[in-house]
């Protein structure tokens, strides 16, 4: 599942688990918590917030769960429900986008497929050097994701960086947490209005709008 | 307001005065109708068109307190800087902005609505101040953005966090060509530019359409009255 906690202007989203091996696998049950959490986070919204996504582990998140779709008993059973877990996920994409405030994905560990979409969807993505990879096997559109998707290449820290799919690389866990709680500090100092950074987002990603169904609107700000 | 003046092939308009240069109904119209003295032109030699300003800033972005939140002037605002964007796009010869200044949220949409964009380094921050405002930006600028600085990471950088670039920064970040070391080098560097560009002697309607086609996405998206600027068609035509 997961937990969301408030630490003054900060809201810190964990994908919990049983242990470090954990793979924080996006099911249904764990999808509708990501998005109960993401609501709670919208509604509790003021200028200054921002989110902070991590987990505990080797694992940030190893995608959908495909266990639980293979457990349908037939072929068409496992596809029926890894579409379901597809549909069910673009909410979540969406809340992302249009979420009110900052987002950092502080990046404990491995993030592969759906999990690694998870954490492109936040505004800023830190991630380990030593430790860790992206890595998406599905075939999507192409441009700089060529290499992710086409060639289904494994990327660690430093590369991502270099690729600018991440932000920053660090040298451990804990200076990725600490690294994070920075930015998001520094990033809650602008105290920016959540309505207008969430429609700047938004309008960086028009086709991506399209695709979710997320409308668009004008903000006129005081000055 | 704005002055045009002309050096061998090159046209170097001039925003005039050490303001702001606020881009205000009344500065736009100067520019559009200096644009239209360039365009009117005899083409027997093909030209550049070199923009720049005088004083501190190069545009300081929408004229704000002429606005004062009242819907309909930032929408007419808007309008007439799409059309000036628009004029920019189809201006018949290459354009190179020497930004001299400040310039910041629709001075940057400006600088960025020419082919070339340089600056100076030695002072002067190039600035996306919506976010700090608290105004969106409308699709066509996006679009704009997007045609001209490749990386997403930078596009967001500029949008999300409202960053405050050195010109060595913007640089870096692909989102101007080059930085000199001041202002009187960036122009040097600006004429040279243009002069280099004359010499191949391009066709400049041909010049024009090429540009065109590249900027496609953002003339899809640009929204203005027909009847104010002259134009008689917003819509691209390929």
């Amino acid at each position: 599942m997961c937990t969301l906690e408030k630490h003054g202007n900060v809201f810190i989203l964990t994908l919990t688990g049983s242990s470090d091996l954990d793979e924080h696998r996006l099911s249904p049950p764990v999808i509708d918590s990501i998005l109960s959490a993401l609501s709670q986070a919208k509604a509790q919204a003021t200028p200054g917030s921002i989110l902070v996504t991590t987990s505990h582990g080797k694992f940030f998140s190893n995608g959908f769960d495909l266990a639980w779709a293979q457990a349908a008993g037939s072929r068409t059973g496992a596809r029926e429900r890894l579409h379901q877990m597809v549909e069910d996920f673009k909410p979540v994409v969406a809340a992302m986008i249009a979420l009110p405030m900052p987002t950092v994905a502080a990046i404990n560990g491995h993030a592969a497929a759906a999990g690694f979409t998870l954490a492109l969807s936040h505004d800023y993505v830190l991630m380990r050097r030593d430790k860790g990879v992206l890595y998406m096997s599905e075939i999507g559109s192409a441009s700089v994701r060529r290499d992710i998707l086409l060639r289904a290449k494994k990327i660690k820290g430093e590369e991502a960086v270099k690729m600018g799919i991440v932000d920053s690389a660090h040298d451990s866990v804990e200076q990725v947490a600490e690294a994070s709680m920075r930015l998001g500090k520094q990033l809650a100092s602008r105290k920016w209005g959540g309505e207008v950074y969430a429609e700047i987002r938004k309008s960086l990603y028009p086709e991506l709008c399209g695709v979710l169904g997320l409308a668009q609107k004008v903000v006129f700000g005081q000055f | 307001m704005c002055t045009l003046e002309k050096r061998g092939s090159l046209y170097i308009l001039t925003l005039t005065g050490p303001g702001e240069h606020r881009l205000n109904p009344t500065l736009i119209d100067a520019i559009q109708s200096a644009l239209r003295r360039v365009k009117a032109e005899p083409t027997t030699s093909s030209s550049a068109l070199i923009t720049t300003a005088q004083g501190k800033f190069f545009s300081n972005g929408f004229d704000l307190a002429w606005a004062q939140s009242i819907q309909s002037n930032l929408l007419l605002m808007s309008q007439k800087s799409q059309s000036l964007i628009h004029d920019l796009i189809t201006l018949p010869m290459p354009t190179i902005a020497a930004i001299s200044g400040h310039v910041s949220a629709a001075g940057v949409f400006l600088a960025l609505s020419h082919d070339y964009v340089l600056m100076r380094k030695d002072r002067g921050f190039l600035y996306m101040s919506e976010l700090d405002i608290g105004m969106t930006i409308p699709a066509v600028y996006i679009a704009l953005l997007e045609s001209k600085i490749g990386e997403p990471m930078a596009r967001r950088q500029m949008l999300l966090r409202a960053a405050k670039l050195t010109a060595k920064e913007a640089v870096e970040r692909g989102v101007i060509d080059a930085a000199y070391d001041s202002v009187d080098e960036t122009i040097r560097a600006a004429v040279e530019l243009g002069e280099e560009l004359v010499k191949r002697k391009w066709d400049g309607h041909v010049y024009a359409q090429n540009r065109m086609v590249i900027l496609r996405e953002v003339l899809d998206k640009l929204e203005f009255d027909e009847t104010g600027g002259g134009i008689t068609n917003t819509k691209s035509k390929l």
